[in-house]
C-alpha cells in the first residue's frame, strides 16, 4: 500500500463563465466553489475562459483546476481535453465520458442498456425536418412519443429551450425554441410522478448521496423555478418510497458508471405513480449555485461542500501522480 | 474514504431526518406583493454573455463617456476635494444644491424651457425622479398611459407601484394623437382615470423616433382637454444629429408637465444626477418624497456636476458626442440597409442611441436571442419594452457604445441569425406563436452592460 502523505490541493483554479448559454449560472457555481474553497483554507483563484486561459494557467500553474463551466465547451470534454494537454489535474469527468454523458440521447441509450428506464424519445436535427417536411416528421413523432412530451435540445442544461408540449398544435413553436439552443432536439415522453435529483459522489468508490426531490411552484423545473429563491420547493431526502430511493439510487450509480464518470455527477430522474424510476439525463459539471440541488444533497448526506470539492481536488492530483507513475502497458 | 481525502473533513454525521423541505429563501412568505415578477430570467442570463467582448452587444444603453476630457475634470475634482472637501462631503438639501439647480435651468433653456430653480428638485438619475413622481401620483391599480413601445426602466417603475400600464400606438413621427385621446376616453368611460401619461418624446427609447411638433401640441391639447398631467423624459434631448434641439414640451406648458432630465447622457452616467421640474406644489411633494428615500441626493456628484458645468466646455463635449452617436447610427443604419433590407424593417432616429426593428412575420426575437448570442451578437427583445406581452416580433439595437466597425460586424452577424431563424420558421409553419409567450420577467440587460 502506499503510505506516502496524501497530496491536498493548496492552490486551486476555478474556472467560471465561458461564453455558453450559462455563463451566468456557472459564474454564480464559481463563486460559490471558490468561497467554499477558501473556507477550507485553498488558495483559489477564479478565471473566466476565454483567449488568454492557458498563458494564465501557464504562468502560474495551479495545484489543481475545478472546471465550473456549465454547457458546451465546459461540459462537451473540449476544455478538459485541453487541461489534458497542458498536464493540469482536474475535478471532474475525462474527455471521453464527457461527449457521452453531455448529449442526453446518446447518455440515455447507453444507461437504456443496463436495464435502467429512460422515457421514449427521438433525437433529430433541424436538417431532417427541412429535407423531409416538418409536418410529417412532427406526425410520426406524435404518433411515436405521444402526447404530452417534453422538447429540450440534446445538448445543454439549466431547461434552457426546453418545452412541455400538451397539444399538437403547440409542438413547432417548442421545436423552434429548442433549436435557438442547439442543432439537435431530443423529443421525448413526459413522464408524470415526482422529479427527483441524485447526486453520486465517488470517493472513490461511486455511492448515491440522499435524493433530492423538487417542487417547482408552476409545475415546471425551468430557468425561473431553478434559480430564483423560493420559486421551488426541494425536499430531502426525496418523499418516495425506500424502494423507489434504492431504485434513484442504482440508476444514478449506473448512470455515473455506465458512462465512465469520476468524481462527481447529478442524474436528474422521474419517479412515476408505480414507484418506477425513470432516467432523463446526467450532469457532468452541476450547478454549485445559491439553489443548486448538488449542496442539498451534499449537505444531507452529513458533508461538508468545500472539503468534498478540496478532497475531489486532491483525488484529481492523485489520480496525475498514479498515472505519471504507472508502468507503461505495452 | 480514499486515502487521499483526511478524514476530519468529511465527518460521518447523520443524515437529517426524511423529507427536510426548503425553498432555500426563508422570507419566501414574506414578501410585499410588488415582488412578484421579480424572477431570474433566461434573457437576463443570456445578457451575461452579452458583456464578453468576443460578442458584439448591439443591446445595452450604456453612454460613450471615453471621449471626456478625463484629466482636467480629475483636477477639477481634486481641486473641488481640497478647497470644499467638507461641504461636498457632507449632507445636503433634499431638494439639491442650489447653484446646480440654476445650472440646471440653463441647461433647460437650450429646449426652450423658461424655468425657476426653486421648481428643479435634483434626484439620483432622472430614473428616481420617475420613481418619485409615480411615488406621489400613484396607488396599487392606478392607470398610466405611455408609448407601445416604452421605456423598460419606467415600465419598472410602474410594475413596482403596481399600476396599470395603458400602451398607446406610436408611428414614425412618435405618438399617435388620435390613440391617446381614444385611450383617455376609453379609461375615463371605464371609471379609471389615467394619473398621468408617461413620454420620451425626443429620440424615444427604445422606438428611436421624435414626436414632431405638430403632435406635441396636439398631445398637450389632449392632455388639457381630459385633465391629465404628462410626464416628458428627457435624457437624449440635446444628442440630435441636426439642427438645433428640438423644443420640450414642458417649454410650452408649465403646469401640465413634469419634466425629467439627465447628465447620464451628457456627461456622466456613474454620477447619477438628474432633476425634475415640476409645478409648485408637485414639487414639494417630490422634495419630502425624496428625503424620504435618499436624505438628500449625493452632494459629492452634484458638486461634481456643477464644477463641470463651470469650468469645462460641456456644450462643446455635447457637440462631440453628437458626432460621435451620429457616426455610429450612420454606421448600422447603412448597415441593416445592405444586410436585412428585403427582410426587415427599422427606424431611423434623428438622435438618441437606438434603432427599433420589426422582424418578418412569425419570426419572434425573444426566442431568437439564443441563437444570436451563439452567433455572438446581442439586442433586446421587444417583449421587454411592453407591460402586456407584446413586441415578439420587435427588437432594440442600439448604437450608442460599440465602434462602427462593431456595429456593422455586429449587424452583418444579426442577420445571418434572422436568415438562419427564418428557414427554421418556414420550416416548421409561419406565424408560429412563441413558446416562451405569456410569461413577462425582466428582459433587460442590467444598467452597466454596454
Amino acid at each position: 500500500m502506499d503510505e506516502s502523505p496524501a497530496p491536498w490541493p493548496r492552490r486551486v483554479v476555478v474556472l467560471a463563465g465561458g461564453l455558453s448559454h450559462e455563463r451566468d449560472v456557472s459564474l454564480q457555481s464559481g463563486r460559490r466553489v471558490g468561497e467554499l474553497l477558501r473556507h477550507q483554507g485553498v488558495d483559489v483563484q477564479i478565471l473566466d475562459v476565454g483567449a488568454d486561459l492557458l498563458d494564465n494557467l501557464h504562468s502560474d500553474p495551479p495545484d489543481c483546476v475545478i472546471p465550473m463551466l456549465h454547457g458546451e465547451t465546459g461540459e462537451n470534454g473540449a476544455l478538459r481535453e485541453v487541461l489534458g494537454l497542458v498536464d493540469l489535474p482536474y475535478v471532474g469527468a475525462l474527455p471521453p465520458a464527457c461527449r457521452l454523458a453531455f448529449d442526453k440521447p446518446v447518455a440515455k441509450s447507453l444507461v437504456a442498456r443496463t436495464g435502467v428506464r429512460t422515457p421514449r424519445s427521438m433525437a433529430l436535427p433541424a436538417e431532417t425536418f427541412r429535407e423531409l417536411g416538418a409536418a410529417a416528421v412532427m406526425t410520426a413523432m406524435l404518433a411515436r412519443i405521444g402526447l404530452p412530451l417534453v422538447v429540450k435540445p440534446a445538448r445543454g442544461g439549466s431547461a434552457l429551450g426546453c418545452t412541455v408540449v400538451r397539444a399538437a398544435d403547440d409542438l413547432p413553436a417548442a421545436m423552434v425554441a429548442s433549436f435557438a439552443y442547439d442543432g439537435v432536439a431530443l423529443v421525448e415522453e413526459l413522464i408524470a410522478g415526482t422529479e427527483v435529483a441524485v447526486t453520486v459522489l465517488a470517493d472513490p468508490n461511486p455511492r448515491a448521496l440522499p435524493p433530492v426531490e423538487i417542487r417547482p411552484d408552476g409545475g415546471a423545473y425551468d430557468y425561473a423555478a431553478r434559480y430564483t429563491a423560493g420559486a421551488t420547493e426541494f425536499v430531502v431526502p426525496a418523499e418516495i418510497s425506500a424502494r423507489a430511493e434504492a431504485a434513484c439510487a442504482r440508476a444514478a450509480v449506473t448512470a455515473h458508471e455506465t458512462l465512465g464518470l469520476r468524481h462527481l455527477s447529478r442524474s436528474d430522474l422521474m419517479v412515476d405513480a408505480d414507484d418506477e424510476v425513470w432516467f432523463l439525463e446526467v450532469n457532468v459539471a452541476p450547478g454549485l449555485t445559491e439553489t443548486s440541488l448538488v449542496p442539498l444533497a451534499v449537505e444531507a448526506a452529513g458533508l461538508n461542500l468545500g472539503a468534498v470539492y478540496a478532497g475531489l481536488a486532491a483525488a484529481a492530483m492523485r489520480s496525475r501522480i498514479d498515472m505519471s507513475t504507472k508502468p507503461p502497458v505495452d | 474514504m480514499p486515502a487521499d481525502m483526511p478524514a476530519d473533513h468529511v465527518a460521518a454525521v447523520p443524515a437529517r431526518r426524511a423529507g427536510h423541505r426548503t425553498r432555500l429563501d426563508s422570507y419566501v412568505d414574506r414578501y410585499a406583493l410588488r415582488t412578484k415578477g421579480m424572477t431570474s430570467s433566461e434573457i437576463r442570463a443570456l445578457f451575461a454573455v452579452a458583456s464578453r467582448p468576443e460578442v458584439v452587444s448591439l443591446a445595452g444603453g450604456m453612454p460613450s463617456i471615453a471621449g471626456l476630457p478625463l484629466a482636467a475634470v480629475a483636477e477639477s475634482v481634486s481641486r473641488l476635494l481640497a478647497t470644499q472637501g467638507a461641504t461636498v462631503l457632507q449632507y445636503g438639501s433634499g431638494q439639491g444644491d442650489p447653484r446646480l439647480r440654476e445650472q440646471i435651468c440653463t441647461v433647460m433653456a437650450l429646449e426652450g424651457i423658461q424655468a425657476h430653480p426653486d421648481d428643479v428638485v435634483v434626484t439620483v438619475g432622472s430614473q428616481q425622479g420617475l420613481d418619485l413622481v409615480t411615488r406621489i401620483f400613484c396607488d396599487p391599480g392606478d392607470v398610466v398611459v405611455c408609448e407601445a413601445p416604452s421605456y423598460v426602466g419606467a415600465l419598472g417603475v410602474f410594475r413596482a407601484y403596481q399600476c396599470e400600464v395603458v400602451h398607446v400606438e406610436m408611428d414614425d413621427h412618435g405618438l399617435v394623437p388620435e390613440a391617446l385621446r381614444q385611450a383617455l376616453a376609453t379609461a375615463a368611460a371605464h371609471g379609471t382615470p389615467v394619473k398621468f401619461v408617461y413620454s420620451v418624446p425626443t429620440y424615444h427609447n427604445p422606438g428611436g423616433v421624435t414626436l414632431t411638433e405638430q403632435r406635441r401640441a396636439e398631445v398637450l391639447d389632449i392632455c388639457a382637454e381630459h385633465d391629465v398631467l404628462l410626464v416628458e423624459d428627457n435624457p437624449y434631448g440635446l444628442l440630435g444629429f441636426t439642427g438645433e434641439p428640438m423644443r420640450a414640451m414642458r417649454a410650452d406648458e408649465s403646469e401640465r408637465v413634469v419634466y425629467l432630465g439627465s447628465f447620464s447622457k451628457t456627461f456622466a452616467p456613474g454620477l447619477r444626477i438628474g432633476w425634475v421640474l415640476a409645478p409648485h406644489a408637485v414639487r414639494e411633494k417630490l422634495v419630502l418624497a425624496q428625503e424620504s428615500a435618499t436624505l438628500c441626493p449625493p452632494t459629492f456628484s452634484q458638486a461634481v456636476v456643477s464644477t463641470y458645468l463651470a469650468e469645462h466646455d460641456w456644450q462643446g463635449q455635447v457637440k462631440n458626442f453628437r458626432e460621435l452617436y451620429r457616426e455610429r447610427r450612420d454606421a448600422m443604419l447603412a448597415a441593416l440597409d445592405e444586410h436585412l433590407v428585403d427582410t426587415a424593417t427599422w427606424t431611423r432616429p434623428d438622435g438618441g442611441f437606438y434603432v427599433w426593428l420589426t422582424l418578418p412575420e412569425g419570426l419572434d426575437a425573444k426566442a431568437m436571442l439564443p441563437r444570436a448570442v451563439t452567433a455572438r451578437v446581442a439586442y433586446v427583445p421587444g417583449t421587454a419594452f411592453y407591460a402586456d406581452g407584446f413586441g415578439t416580433r420587435h427588437l432594440r439595437l442600439s448604437y450608442c457604445y460599440p465602434s462602427p466597425a462593431r456595429i456593422r460586424e455586429g449587424v452583418r452577424r444579426f442577420a445571418g441569425v434572422v436568415a438562419a431563424e427564418l428557414e427554421l420558421r418556414e420550416t416548421f409553419g409561419a406565424a408560429l406563436p412563441s413558446a416562451a409567450a405569456g410569461r413577462h420577467t425582466y428582459e433587460s440587460p442590467g444598467p452597466d452592460q454596454s
